[in-house]
């Protein structure tokens, strides 16, 4: 079954972000070996007359793929519904990550920003994808807000700590389960991606752990096939795990030397 | 007059945001606006007087995570 995004599908796990690559070159080749169909991108002030963000714009339309902003910096509820607002004009379409920062060491977001903030944008008609934390509470309260996807942190954005907290991830699982839920921020390797996956999430979003590796195609290409497997595995109904030891070869009809009294 | 024009202090004649950006050299339809904090469309520019120390952003994509 696919990934559904609202009223979406799309048939990758694999959201991707588009910073801090080496080059240009190498974000194209990484995003193209993610299979990602959809890509972060955010909104900083348009500086100096090199007009750097429409060289931008112009190398991510080459990809063809669904374009989410983020509210990326913002730190007020003020600030990020404005950038929502820019973004919505921008990039034509309704789609927002919503970033609300709290504190700067953690990039931790401001939780009550961030339900208020998504409360007045999802009644302005945007679908909204909040970054939060893995409480259960304010998972609570962006749905009730309207927002049909969650992202809670793995671990502090850019940190590549995997799951901090995977009990937590288990109980949100389980508590939504007809909520798509996504883990944006803090995985670092593809065996992390993979184990947010085997717990039955819906997708994984990162960027650092591409971009920042010796070899980001590479790794995207990496990420993308552990993402796959994980959902797989989680598909197939993993088994549940035992105190003792249980033999995996059948001990009916084993052979003389079993018999323990040769 | 003086505004603040993406965190900078600057003197402009112009006297409309649509102006305004236009003089920077931008184009209409790639760039987005806000004035004081508060987003202002496309359509709104050109009926948005700048003010005497009002702070203008323009924000253009940009790589993100």
């Amino acid at each position: 079954m696919s990934l559904k995004l609202y009223d979406e599908n799309f048939n990758s796990r694999f959201l991707i972000g588009t910073a801090q690559y080496p080059s240009p070159a190498s974000l194209l080749e990484a995003i193209a070996a993610s299979d990602a169909e959809i890509v972060t991108l955010s909104l900083r002030r348009e500086a100096g007359k090199e007009q750097a963000g429409q060289q931008f714009w112009s190398l991510i339309k080459q990809l063809g793929v669904r374009l989410l902003p983020n509210t990326a910096g913002c730190s007020t509820v003020k600030e990020a519904v404005a950038t929502a607002h820019m973004a919505r004009e921008l990039f034509a379409t309704p789609w927002i990550k919503l970033e609300v920062i709290g504190e700067n060491d953690t990039l931790q977001p401001d939780v009550f920003a961030l339900v208020e903030a998504a409360r007045i944008l999802c009644a302005e008609g945007f679908e909204v994808f909040p970054y939060t934390t893995d409480d259960l509470v304010v998972a609570d309260k962006l749905v009730a807000a309207g927002c049909q996807v969650l992202m809670p942190w793995g671990a502090p954005i850019g940190s590549g700590r995997g799951l901090n907290n995977p009990f937590a991830l288990k109980a949100l699982r389980a508590h939504f389960p007809h909520t798509t839920l996504i883990v944006d921020a803090g995985i670092g390797l593809p065996s992390q991606a993979s184990q947010a996956m085997e717990l039955g999430y819906d997708a994984i979003l990162l960027n650092t752990a591409v971009a920042k590796a010796g070899d980001p195609v590479a790794m995207a290409r990496a990420f993308n096939f552990a993402i796959r497997a994980g959902r797989s595995a989680f598909q197939a109904g993993p088994m549940e795990p035992r105190d003792m030891a249980y033999p995996s070869t059948p001990v009916v009809g084993s052979p003389f030397w079993h018999n323990g009294n040769a | 007059m003086k505004i603040h024009l993406n965190g900078e202090t600057v003197i402009t004649q112009h006297r409309d945001l649509a102006t305004l950006v236009a003089a920077l050299g931008h184009d209409a339809d790639k760039v987005a606006t806000a004035v004081d904090g508060f987003f202002v469309a496309r359509q709104a520019r050109a009926e948005t007087a700048l003010k005497e120390n009002c702070s203008i952003d323009v924000l253009a994509p940009m790589e993100g995570g």
